[in-house]
């Protein structure tokens, strides 16, 4: 109950900050289960992808938060998982970071990635991390659909106090797959350049 | 709060409402009517614009209801979202953040803040003095110089045009006009006549339009629709002087002004819109783009009417 509405206050207050209106291009809001990678800016992307689906997706879509910044500090902790019902993870350490993942994976539910692994200033994104390219491929029946966040780097950038007030949109692309086969570098790079496709005609 | 509805203020609204109505039922029945696809779009285009006033008309009837204050406020929520949506379309850089901060959340509220407590000179030099020095001081301490200029240009320009030329309208409020206490009806007078040239620029446009003014820019603007809605809306603003503290030949003389300069804003506005290749501002009112696509006219008409309504009649 008090999760519901710090959630919804969270929603609103970053609506009327940076907007994040969802443009769905070339897919459809959908059950199924999922694995959702977008271009990393801002600690609002988290929050701003999640807010974007439908509420009936919200449910069972789990987004991947780092551990060494969500995880510290009750009330930040309380919003990672009791809001927006995100899964934890260590970026470094000897647990193997993509265990709490293939979990979710494993009840069939989904999951939001940031597959370059940490906040770039950028407006197009960066290598990808090979933990993607091993989920795709333990869990096959999970569709990969490409996600591009515009402007967050230019709203919140990293190092920022506060955000400013410049709207995104939440751009959702055509699923992509693992191909039999396929090299995990070649997989990667044009998992990259899907995302790297939908910044085209958008302002970033 | 007092509630500040005098009753010249009730006559006018009842006004602009039976006008409302009447341009609602007009656009109904043609909508009913139209068959052709060209004469479709136009109507739902007519259709959304009505749509879009009945929605200001109520915003500004609570702000003149609630008076000063609130219309203050209102004022600056608008600022806000036209910032807003002109930063959200203009390339700058992560490293602009905190000249964008400062101009959303240090020069906004500070100047409606001048306004509110009457300090007209702060007032007209904060953001052409004080924010065109502060800001670029900000951008460059990041050491960034791709682009600086054009960067440090974008904000300026953004400040100006969505906060600095737009809280003109509300500052009409603290003109001080000797023998004329209800400084609201400077202020209504001034978004009618933009509003009704604007659409009387419309309409006259379609009906008549063969020449078109800059193709290029602004397809939809002819000069049949300029002189026709730009003369129509100059003879509302004339036969409103009674409302003014001018003569019927000055309020026709204000009035002209401007319309004039609100269309120059809107084909300013447009270009710009253009050079970043966007067809409208945004997306905040269904089917009108965003608050920008709305202001343009306003955020030109506003300082010109404001400071020719001050070095003539003001003390």
């Amino acid at each position: 109950m008090i999760a519901r509405l710090v959630g919804e206050a969270i929603f609103a207050a970053t609506r009327f900050l940076v907007g994040g209106h969802p443009r769905w291009r070339g897919v459809e809001p959908d059950l199924t289960q999922r694995i959702y990678f977008a271009n990393h800016a801002s600690h609002l992307d988290t929050i701003l992808l999640w807010a974007a689906l439908p509420g009936a997706l919200r449910r069972t879509t789990h987004p991947v938060a780092a551990h060494d910044y969500w995880g510290t500090g009750a009330l930040k902790r309380f919003v990672a998982i009791d809001v927006l019902n995100a899964v934890l993870v260590e970026r470094s350490g000897s647990r193997d970071p993509l265990a709490p993942m293939r979990e979710v994976l494993e009840r069939g539910e989904s999951l939001i990635i940031f597959p370059e692994g940490t906040r770039r200033n950028e407006a197009t994104p960066g290598r990808f991390k090979p933990g993607l390219y091993h989920l795709a491929r333990d869990f096959p029946q999970a569709q990969l659909v490409p996600v591009y966040l515009t402007n967050l780097a230019r709203a919140y950038p990293k190092g920022a106090l506060i955000p400013a007030p410049i709207t995104s949109v939440v751009n959702f692309g055509p699923p992509v797959e693992l191909m039999a086969g396929e090299d995990k570098d070649a997989f990667l790079a044009r998992a990259q350049g899907a995302v790297a496709a939908l910044a085209e005609g958008e302002s970033a | 709060m007092s509630l500040s509805l005098s009753p010249t203020m009730i006559t006018l609204f009842g006004g602009v409402l039976a006008l409302l109505l009447v341009a609602s039922l007009v656009g109904f029945v043609l909508s009913r009517r139209v068959t052709s696809e060209g004469g479709r779009l136009t109507i739902d285009n007519l259709n959304a614009r009505i749509k879009a006033w009945w929605l200001m008309i109520a915003i500004f009837a609570v702000a003149f209801t609630f008076g000063k204050m609130v219309t203050i406020v209102l004022f600056a929520l608008t600022s806000f979202y036209c910032l807003r949506e002109f930063l959200s379309l203009t390339p700058t850089r992560p490293e602009d953040h905190r000249a964008v901060a400062a101009a959303f959340y240090l020069f906004i509220p500070l100047q409606y803040w001048l306004i509110a407590v009457e300090w007209q000179t702060l007032f007209a030099i904060l953001i052409p003095v004080w924010a065109f020095l502060l800001l670029p001081l900000l951008s460059v301490m990041k050491g960034e110089t791709e682009d600086f200029l054009p960067r440090t240009a974008r904000i300026q320009w953004a400040l100006m045009l969505t906060v600095f030329c737009i809280s003109h309208a509300p500052a009409l409020l603290i003109l001080d006009i000797p023998g004329f206490e209800e400084n609201f009806l400077l202020l209504f007078f001034l978004i009618t006549v933009v509003q009704l040239s604007d659409v009387l620029q419309y309409v006259f446009g379609k009906l008549f339009g063969r020449h078109k003014v800059a193709p290029r820019v602004s397809p939809a603007k002819t000069w049949e629709g300029l002189i026709g809605g730009g003369l129509s809306a100059s003879a509302v603003g004339a036969a409103l002087f009674w409302i003014t503290p001018f003569s019927p030949l000055e309020a026709a003389g204000m009035a002209l002004t401007i319309v004039l300069a609100g269309f120059v804003g809107g084909l300013v506005l447009s270009a710009v819109k253009r050079s970043l290749k966007a067809k409208d501002w945004g997306t905040m009112i269904e089917g009108h783009g965003g608050a920008l696509d709305r202001m343009d006219s306003v955020s030109f008409a506003a300082p010109v009417f404001f400071h020719l309504t001050n070095y003539f009649f003001a003390i």
